[in-house]
């Protein structure tokens, strides 16, 4: 392998990505208006304290955001006839998979700072781990936009199926992972569930870093989405080579 | 050395066998065509050439780099234009070419100038800030053209190129493809255009089913297949066509306001002509013999005629 022309592959591939994918709408209603109305239809009315579910909607936020990115690449690609020409560039299909996925991340990472500075200036939140923070943001930035990569890799051609596909996926994800219900609150099945989505170490860590309750440990909240990251890329290889041809 | 050396290609989809064991090279420099009817394995020969599947078994190298086991390396000597290649239209033609360059690792400097270079060739200097979803048919498949070339690549792989387009498009990107070949670019021209491969090609490698039917030099070809020759006749009213069919015409077809008889002995075929000519009192316009194009010898290869 050579490393040097892998890795201009990663990088061109996430350069065109952010050149082009970030403009484009469904990037911006699954991924920021989504996020925004789910806070809203939770919080208004209801006299619920802020500083304790802000972990929650800055862990959704940052879970939208950054796999909002990933689900319309491919099938955009196959649908505008420019994949086929991607695949004979000096690229692998893990490089595509990788450049993607920085795009998407850098995506979540961008919105979700934002939110998560104004957020914590708005509330008064003091964050007492800044390090946990910056890393669970550039760990779950990283394992979503795969997860992301992962529901483009399915083979389809048409982005709004795939986009319904991400849906289907990642709405009942944040009701089982302390978004809503604080995982501390959470009791039975709930919880059993909730160690399965990456979602809630993410929830968790977030919570670790203002020193709110949590429920795991940092560093198991640390390591699991790093599992969960490599999982998500190595299934995204797998299912992109099985459906490269699908839809060209 | 050779640019290109397939070797046994085979690739299947599901249960259908696209390319059985194909194999061929082809020299540095040489403007290589593959012809072959709908289905016949073309595009899946071209995609295992250019890296974009793996051939289920076989070897490709090119320019002696193994594509399978150093594919980034082998695709870098290549320009390509694939059969669904179309180029970004939310990017305008220089930000496109600008794009593929970076894949390529081409410094700005050499981006900037070599874009400049190609969008004048072809035509499109003018346009070139101008986004991509703007353009003609004919203008973005010149920008697919440029793309594919930005990087003066060793060889260039094209698929149906000019399909579709209009005389002027089609004239300026095969103008700029002949010049690419004469300064020393390997060419694999897939096309339906028999004229177009019969102009262009050195040789031709005729794909059927997804086996070679025949590599040959289009005039090779035509040679091999001059045992079967036509003789076109006009006459001056309309005569019965079983009267023009004899022992050594096995077909006679109207042609218009000619008749075209297939022949293995034109000598035969036109004394006969002259005889029913006599008989019926018919005044010949014209008579003349043709040998066989390089359509004629792609209908025998690939409908099992020859």
């Amino acid at each position: 392998m050579n490393y040097s022309l892998f890795l201009r592959g990663v990088l061109t591939v996430a350069r065109k990505d952010m050149r082009i994918y970030y403009r484009k709408a469904p990037v911006y209603i699954f991924g920021l208006l989504m996020p925004t109305f789910l806070f809203f239809a939770f919080f208004i009315g209801r006299d619920l304290d802020p500083a304790k579910y802000f972990p929650g909607f800055l862990a959704m936020t940052l879970f939208f955001t950054s796999s909002s990115v990933g689900p319309i690449i491919v099938p955009w690609e196959k649908q505008a006839g420019t994949f086929e020409r991607l695949l004979s560039m000096p690229v692998t299909v893990t490089s595509i998979i990788l450049g993607d996925m920085l795009a998407g991340a850098i995506f979540g990472l961008l919105i979700s700072v934002i939110v998560g500075v104004v957020g914590i200036v708005l509330l008064g939140l003091s964050v007492t781990n800044v390090v946990l923070l910056a890393v669970l943001f550039v760990l779950g930035n990283a394992c979503f936009a795969a997860m992301g990569e992962l529901l483009s890799s399915t083979g389809g051609r048409v982005p709004s199926n795939v986009m319904m596909l991400s849906s289907l996926v990642r709405f009942p994800l944040i009701f089982i992972s302390g978004v809503f219900i604080s995982l501390s609150d959470m009791t039975g099945l709930g919880l059993v569930a909730a160690h399965f989505s990456p979602l809630s170490y993410l929830v968790d860590g977030i919570g670790a870093s203002m020193d709110q309750n949590t429920v795991f440990n940092w560093g198991v909240d640390i390591l699991s989405l790093l599992v969960f990251t490599v999982l998500f890329v190595f299934a995204s290889g797998r299912v992109l080579r099985r459906s490269l041809m699908k839809g060209l | 050395m050779d640019a290109i050396k397939a070797d046994g290609l085979t690739k299947k989809y599901g249960g259908i066998l696209a390319v059985d064991d194909v194999s061929f090279d082809v020299p540095e420099g040489e403007f290589f065509g593959l012809l072959g009817p709908n289905g016949a394995g073309k595009t899946t020969t071209v995609r295992m050439l250019n890296g974009i599947v793996d051939p289920d078994a076989g070897s490709i190298s090119i320019m002696g780099i193994d594509m399978v086991k150093r594919p980034l390396q082998a695709k870098s000597k290549i320009g390509c234009i694939p059969e669904t290649g179309n180029v970004y239209q939310d990017l305008s033609a220089r930000e496109n070419l600008d794009l593929v360059g970076r894949f390529h690792g081409l410094a700005r400097i050499d981006r900037e100038s070599r874009s400049e270079e190609l969008l004048t060739s072809l035509g499109l200097a003018d346009r070139g800030d101008d986004y991509v979803r703007t353009y003609s048919k004919g203008m973005r498949q010149r920008v697919s053209v440029a793309c594919a070339m930005i990087h003066r690549p060793s060889i260039l792989l094209l698929d149906e190129p000019t399909e579709g387009l209009d005389v002027h498009s089609r004239r300026v990107i095969t103008d700029l493809v002949k010049k690419t070949n004469a300064e020393g670019s390997t060419i694999v021209l897939t096309t339906h255009n028999i004229e177009e491969a019969n102009k262009l090609c050195q040789r031709v490698c005729i794909i059927n089913k997804g086996r070679i039917a025949a590599i040959e030099a289009p005039e090779n070809l035509r040679r091999a297949f001059e045992r079967v020759q036509t003789v076109e006749v006009a006459f001056d009213r309309k005569v019965d066509i079983a009267s023009l069919v004899t022992g050594h015409v096995s077909k006679a077809e109207a042609a218009g306001d000619k008749w075209r008889l297939s022949t293995d002995d034109p000598d035969e075929a036109i004394k006969h002509i002259t005889r029913v000519a006599e008989r019926e009192r018919l005044k010949i316009i014209s008579l003349s013999t043709v040998g066989p194009s390089l359509e004629d010898v792609f209908v025998m290869l690939t409908e099992g005629h020859a």
